[in-house]
């Protein structure tokens, strides 16, 4: 169901980012770019509220039940940092990574 | 529970075969940080894996009673025995009876040796919460085995 999914690390480069070869990969970097704005505008609005990562993921774009993809991508992400081999930091190169984000982007057509 | 044995030996082992290398001053700093960098990547991982269900760290606090509470069961099997707090970015977590200096002695004895028993569990500390969006710096201590404390320092900016 997707068409772009993208890894940010935490200094704010791209540990992973693959778009489906039909759309145009420039128009997604930059929602990429500014959806990591709204994601900063949503940490530090944050406060005291319960804000847990489904509903931080939900909040951003579509309130849609994506949560499961979502789950499932950073099951994944965790599974890239738990392999000794991965230096936090580096570009995903995990075939498995690759793999299941294959597996979500063929379900839209 | 055979795992936890497993990793007590392994610890064991990554810090006596350091030693063996270069036993010198010199060799002794660099031992300990090679013991606190394997700490800090493997604190990397366990913070990203461990907070499946409670997703919801609202403060500095809840991060660290989850170091406390959950990432001490995970790795120790049981809870860390107290948290304190100058609530100005500085926490001393105290384990009554630290499971990898248990087996060594109780009381004054090899207190010189118990530090680099804690180096990786230092390590292990700032990984997770670095992770977890925190940087810090992790010291340990003991004054009898095996009580020992670890202070966390969290720098405000």
């Amino acid at each position: 169901m997707a068409v772009c999914i993208a890894v940010i690390a935490k200094e704010n480069y791209p540990l992973y980012i693959r778009s489906t070869p039909t759309e145009n990969k420039l128009k997604f970097h930059y929602m990429v770019h500014t959806s990591l704005d709204v994601v900063d505008e949503k940490i530090s609005a944050m406060g005291k509220a319960l804000v847990d990562q489904r509903e931080l993921y939900l909040g951003l774009l579509y309130p849609t039940e994506d949560y499961k993809m979502f789950r499932k991508l950073h099951n994944s992400y965790t599974d890239v940092m738990c392999n000794p081999f991965y230096n936090p930091g580096d570009r995903i190169q995990s075939r498995a990574f690759d793999n299941m984000v294959t597996s979500m982007m063929i379900q839209v057509c | 529970m055979v795992d936890t044995v497993l990793f007590e030996f392994l610890h064991t082992e990554m810090v006596a075969e350091l030693w063996a290398h270069d036993p010198g001053p010199g060799g002794q700093k660099m031992s300990l940080s090679v013991l606190e960098g394997m700490g800090f990547r493997v604190g990397q991982a366990l913070g990203e894996r461990l907070p499946r269900e409670m997703l919801a760290f609202r403060e500095e606090l809840d991060v660290l009673k989850f170091l406390c509470k959950d990432l001490w069961v995970a790795v120790f099997q049981k809870q860390m025995d107290s948290l304190r707090t100058n609530h100005q970015g500085t926490y001393v977590l105290q384990d009554n009876s630290f499971p990898l200096l248990l087996p060594m002695a109780s009381g004054l004895q090899y207190l010189e040796e118990a530090p680099k028993f804690l180096a990786f569990t230092c390590g292990l500390l700032r990984g997770a919460l670095c992770t977890l969006g925190i940087e810090s710096v992790v010291t340990a201590s003991v004054a009898a085995l095996p009580v020992c404390k670890f202070q966390v320092v969290i720098p405000k900016s």
